[in-house]
């Protein structure tokens, strides 16, 4: 089963190939250029390498958020594009879950830390049990603080990577040597994890359906926000 | 003959999402507009965020209706065409990223098309033997230019605001008179019921022979008024306070359009952009016309607002000398019309 995944989330352009358990191809860039720019010639690019046709694909999957709201949506609007007039089924992979996975089998709880702006991340805990990924925590955006407040009553290792580990590095030492990191090579978000899951989703007979499918934004927009709150300061 | 040309269009830049499948940059198969007026009202405006969001969850239902309407598939296309600027960055980047997708898959040619151009060639969409060379007049909500329109391949600006669009003045104005969104419309229906003559608001003519516009004196004159009001208790008839503002527009863009038109020898006259649905715009600017002796163009006002069908004409004739763009095509938010 042949399935291109892309991710655009944060300012990492992923694209890999996968055709069953084998990686075909994968490109990576992390070096801030244009999203709108790099990420179909990458397509156009890893596909041609690979000597693999759009038409040969059995189905797409891509990063759905949390992330960048604009990086998000040029992802998925690619995707949608290239889906329907393929005519492909598309499968919308949570970020947080294709970057754990980066943290194979590690011993302890994984947390994925995305830089999220306004002093949060967006982050989910994770554990490894019997070789199955499971998620303790729902999907949210929250101050660091917190979240090693939260951390502190366990006596596990937790294991941190993504984007938002640098920029909060000093908060994460609050748990001394239970913060765990991972190396360079792992620490951020990678396109093959979300075509892997992206390929179980599909197999599972879990297509989403292309005419709604819509980024995990978990917030909403600043003027809804704004609005909210003038709803909720109403007497 | 020439062979038909099937082009279909894509319009995200503001906060409507539109498809269009046009044939030969004339023949309309279908004109599909998702609009999200409702969403944005209780803002009281456009929020670029809100509109991005919608744009992506209208994106795909919005070019499969349009394939529908026309009868078409997706291997019927000749070419995919889209708006990559001006406009709002993050609306222009759905359209543009599921466009070139198309184009990539499809193996078709991708055209990336100005939105002023768009409104531009609405004209010829309706009118495609229009005399050239016309001057146009571009009014729209972020826009207000007078445009040589020499050949499909030159143009020439001959004057633009300084300071707000035409749009953007009947908007503020709009608002400062209660108004809901969007009120360009609703200020030209108050219009209708006052007296255009009742109160005389400044007309900004600038330096002698230019063919810029400037309308913040204009509308903090309507403000000015409307404070002046209150503060002395004087009751305010808002349809006359809409008509004379709405005159005062409508008088200095006509008679620069028509001095644009003199001064460049023109065959016609071409009126574009959301504000050229104002019917009092229309009917004075085919008064001046018949006047000075030009015919004048007015696309109807469904082709005047954003959509696609216009900017697939656009895109038709920049399709017929191989006016073709690359896979990494940006969107350009701020994008001039050279």
């Amino acid at each position: 089963m042949l399935v291109l995944g892309l991710d655009s989330a944060t300012q990492v352009a992923g694209v890999a190939l996968i055709d069953g358990d084998r990686l075909v191809a994968e490109l990576f860039f992390n070096t801030r250029k244009n999203h709108s720019q790099r990420l179909l010639p990458m397509i156009a690019t890893l596909l041609r390498e690979a000597g693999v046709k759009l038409a040969d694909l059995d189905g797409l999957a891509v990063a759905l958020g949390p992330g960048s709201f604009t990086g998000l949506r040029i992802g998925l609007a690619t995707v949608k594009g290239l889906a329907h007039a393929a005519q492909k089924p598309v499968a919308g992979i949570p970020t947080l879950d294709g970057l754990a996975w980066n943290a194979w089998e590690v011993p302890g709880l994984v947390c994925p830390v995305l830089y999220a702006r306004r002093q949060e991340v967006y982050t989910a805990l994770y554990r490894w049990q019997e070789g199955e990924l499971c998620r303790l925590t729902p999907y949210q955006a929250l101050d660091p603080y917190s979240l090693v407040d939260s951390l502190k009553s366990s006596t596990m290792p937790v294991y941190f990577l993504g984007d938002g580990v640098a920029p909060y590095w000093e908060v994460w030492q609050q748990l001394g040597t239970r913060a765990r990191f991972l190396p360079s090579t792992s620490t951020l978000p990678r396109a093959a994890q979300i075509a892997r899951l992206g390929r179980e989703r599909l197999l599972a007979g879990k297509e989403d359906d292309l005419f709604q499918l819509k980024p995990l934004y978990l917030r909403p927009s600043p003027a809804e926000r704004q609005a909210q709150l003038k709803c909720k300061s109403c007497p | 003959m020439e062979p038909a040309t099937t082009i279909l269009a894509i319009e995200t830049s503001c906060d409507e999402t539109a498809a269009a499948i046009v044939i030969n940059g004339t023949e309309v198969r279908a004109n599909i507009i998702a609009s999200q007026i409702a969403t944005h009202r209780r803002f009281g405006g456009v929020v670029p965020e809100i509109a991005s969001r919608h744009h992506m969850e209208n994106i795909v239902p919005v070019v499969a209706e349009a394939l529908a309407a026309a009868g078409l598939s997706f291997t019927d296309l000749d070419a995919v065409a889209v708006t990559y600027g001006p406009g709002l960055v993050g609306a222009l980047l759905v359209g543009l990223a599921y466009a070139k997708s198309l184009a990539y898959a499809l193996d078709k040619p991708l055209i990336g098309v100005h939105h002023l151009l768009g409104h531009i060639y609405a004209g010829f969409l309706q009118y495609p033997h229009l005399p050239l060379p016309a001057a146009c007049l571009v009014v729209s909500g972020g826009h207000t230019s007078l445009v040589y329109l020499e050949s499909h391949t030159s143009r020439r600006i001959l004057g633009a605001t300084r300071d707000d669009a035409a749009g953007e003045a009947f908007d503020k104005v709009a608002r400062v008179l209660g108004l809901p969104y969007p009120g360009g419309p609703e200020l030209e229906k108050l219009a209708r019921q006052g007296n255009p003559r009742a109160i005389n608001f400044p007309r900004a003519w600038l330096e002698e022979g230019s063919l810029d516009f400037s309308f913040s004196g204009l509308k903090s004159a309507v403000i000015n008024y409307l404070h002046h009001a209150r503060q002395t208790g004087t009751e305010v008839n808002r349809a006359d306070v809409a008509a004379s503002f709405q005159a005062a527009v409508v008088e200095v863009l006509v008679t620069k359009t028509i001095q644009a038109a003199r001064r460049t020898a023109t065959r016609s006259i071409l009126l574009a952009g959301g504000v050229a649905a104002n019917s009092s715009l229309r009917q004075e600017l085919a008064a001046a016309g018949r006047e000075a002796g030009l015919p004048v163009f007015c696309p109807s006002p469904a082709l005047c607002t954003d959509n696609a069908a216009m900017i697939a004409c656009a895109a038709y004739y920049q399709y017929l000398r191989r006016d073709f763009a690359p896979l990494d095509l940006n969107a350009i938010p701020d994008l001039p019309l050279y």
